[in-house]
């Protein structure tokens, strides 16, 4: 416990509150139950409410920290892109926000990612950073999560990627857009080398992100109260004019509608991969790929086993003709 | 009675006297020839410049004009034998997205794309464009389809985007659009897409991840509509009731020669003069020759050479522009 607990009044903790940011300061604010809590005990519960079970932003190294067997891990750097190919200004320049960004956060862009192992299964861990500049997907994101596909393959590994994003990366217009179609490249690679590919959706998830590589994992696992969606809330409010049901977007809710398979609390996850990962993998062994192979040409697979079929089918036929 | 964009102005008051002069008779009819001959060759030469010089904004009401050609056009102008199938076969018929078999210049092909509708009724009909989740399975219907029969897949984009709806968000709009673009990387025949009018978002992208991926010369293609990008990066202005719409357009290069510029799509259709809502038939025929080209291009590769050359191209947008 931190002295100050010890000789400060109730009154005087909120003095200490520092609003957005949890881990500078020592008190914080649980925006679901308003109770104030100690920031080391936010740090020991991995930024869940010890009184709500509210699921609050957890970084992406200590995500990582969290999944990884002894929290060791090692970094894949993301890949360099050309920075700012449309040149673009809105009231500032995207570059000036990047580097604000950059510097606020000490990464290059918005995912981090990882390689270790899950109770010791050699896994890929990819992590969105929502801090920067909302987790939103440009051509270094998606560079950095075909890379970590790549990684993936080379090392016989599962990819894991934690989605939060509040979409595409507009100052990049088209060149964002065209990351929709490269990350399912990057699934559709992991895919066919009969790797694993499981998708933690935290919160928020929406747009680009989640109409791509968020939608397409074998298993869709979600974070409590998660907001998932494509289109915003309020963009749908006011197209139909009318309120959306308590619980619309949430995890829990697209869980009913079928598309999560599971929503883990925070402090299940590391496990719930593992025992996933240990029944994909089957300790190690590789699955077997799915049809439509890199290298394979799935038609002519077919024509064989057609082949061999109907001999099999036509030979008592034979013997009977004779 | 031709509709006018606001910044066709000049042009409509030459073309306005020219018909005013027409309805002169007899005698002075003669001498008013050679004035209508004049004020044509001025107008003529307005337009061309007009169009030569649109700004991205601009670009965008000329990519949404009214009566500029649509899926419908299109297919009229372009197949025969056309059957039009419907549904997902899980919810529902979206008419946002059509498409079915067809014969298109000496071969079969399986056309879909995006209709806007053109009136009032249409426009509610075809919800003006925006699929629901319903169209996008119905594309993976058609594809699929479509390399069983060993067809080509033509796809028109033409949509403001896909429809935030409550229905649509919760049987997966995310999932069918992610699908959808899924199966277009994955597909064993040749794909040919063509943003026609607006390929707005992750709605349009989820039917153009194509081997050859071609623009109208005047259609726009973007992340986000210009509006939506404004509301956002632009906000405080935008709140204070400024037009920054145009703005976005610009800063995004929507526009069909900064996508080829940025080596994002493979080539511009050339539209007729004025646009193609000038001159349907003609744009229509274009569109044709492109796409038979392309197919051309495409229809000597295996399925998996398909694959690969679809997946290559994709994997190279935006690495060329490294420095
Ligand atoms: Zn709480």
């Amino acid at each position: 416990m931190n002295w100050l607990s010890d000789i400060t009044p109730p009154g005087i903790k909120k003095m200490f509150r520092k609003r957005d940011d949890n881990s500078d300061a020592l008190w914080a604010k649980c925006k679901s139950c308003d109770e104030m809590i100690f920031t080391k005990d936010l740090e020991a519960s991995q930024q869940v409410c010890p009184s709500c079970g509210h699921h609050m932003t957890l970084s992406p190294t200590t995500r990582l920290n969290a999944i990884f067997d002894g929290g060791q891990w090692e970094r894949i750097e993301l890949p360099d892109v050309v920075t700012d190919p449309l040149k673009f200004k809105d009231v500032k320049r995207y570059t000036d926000r990047l580097k604000d960004y950059r510097r606020k956060t000490g990464e290059k862009d918005a995912l981090v990612i990882g390689f270790g192992q899950i109770e010791g299964v050699p896994s890929v861990v990819a992590v969105q950073n929502f801090a920067f500049m909302g987790g939103s997907m440009g051509m270094m994101l998606g560079e950095g999560i075909l890379k970590a596909a790549e990684q993936a393959i080379a090392n016989n590994a599962p990819l894991i990627l934690f989605t939060a994003s509040g979409g595409a990366r507009m100052q990049e217009g088209i060149l964002s857009l065209m990351q929709m179609p490269r990350t399912t490249i990057a699934v559709q690679m992991v895919k066919e080398a009969g790797l694993p590919y499981i998708v933690v959706l935290t919160h928020p998830t929406t747009g680009g992100v989640t109409a791509s590589y968020a939608m397409l994992g074998d298993v869709h696992i979600a974070e409590p109260n998660a907001l998932i969606g494509f289109a915003g809330a309020r963009v749908i409010e006011q197209t139909i004019r009318e309120k959306l049901p308590e619980g619309f977007q949430r995890a829990e809710y697209l869980a009913d509608k079928g598309m999560v398979d599971i929503v883990v609390h925070r402090h299940h996850l590391r496990e719930t991969l593992a025992k996933i990962l240990r029944v994909l993998t089957r300790h190690g062994k590789k699955a077997k790929p799915n049809q439509q192979g890199q290298n394979v040409t799935p038609l002519r697979v077919e024509a064989q086993k057609t082949e061999s079929a109907q001999k099999a089918l036509e030979a008592p036929m034979d013997k009977a003709a004779e | 009675m031709r509709s006018y964009l606001d910044f066709e102005k000049p042009i409509a008051e030459l073309e306005g006297r020219i018909d005013d002069l027409r309805t002169i008779n007899g005698d002075e009819a003669v001498n008013v020839e050679e004035e209508i001959s004049k004020l044509e060759s001025r107008a003529e030469k307005l337009l061309a410049d007009t169009y030569a010089n649109l700004s991205r904004w601009q670009k965008t009401s000329v990519a949404r004009h009214a009566a500029r050609p649509h899926f419908k056009e299109y297919v009229a102008g372009l197949t025969e034998d056309f059957t039009p199938l419907a549904g997902d076969r899980a919810f529902g018929e979206d008419k946002a997205i059509l498409g079915g078999p067809a014969r298109f210049r000496g071969r079969s092909v399986m056309i879909i794309g995006h209709e806007k509708g053109r009136d009032t009724k249409s426009r509610i009909d075809h919800n003006f464009g925006m699929a629901r989740p319903e169209g996008y399975r119905k594309s993976v219907r058609l594809m699929e389809m479509a390399e069983r029969f060993d067809m080509p897949v033509i796809t028109l984009i033409d949509t403001s985007g896909a429809y935030p709806g409550k229905g649509a968000e919760e049987r997966g709009q995310a999932e069918a659009i992610a699908a959808s673009t899924e199966k277009c990387l994955s597909l064993g025949a040749p794909l040919v897409s063509v943003i026609v009018g607006e390929g707005g978002s992750g709605g349009a992208v989820a039917l153009a991840a194509a081997n050859k991926v071609l623009m109208m010369e005047h259609a726009v293609y973007s992340v986000i509509s210009p509006e939506g990008c404004a509301s956002i990066l632009w906000k405080e202005a935008q709140g204070k009731g400024e037009n920054k719409a145009p703005d976005a357009a610009e800063a995004m290069k929507i526009s069909a020669q900064d996508l080829l510029e940025l080596k994002v799509i493979d080539g511009i259709v050339p539209e007729p003069l004025g646009g193609a809502h000038r001159d349907p038939e003609a744009a229509i025929e274009r569109l044709g020759d492109a796409i038979e080209a392309a197919l051309h291009d495409l229809e000597p590769l295996s399925p998996d050479e398909l694959r690969v050359q679809r997946r290559a191209k994709f994997l190279e947008i935006g690495r060329s522009l490294a420095v």
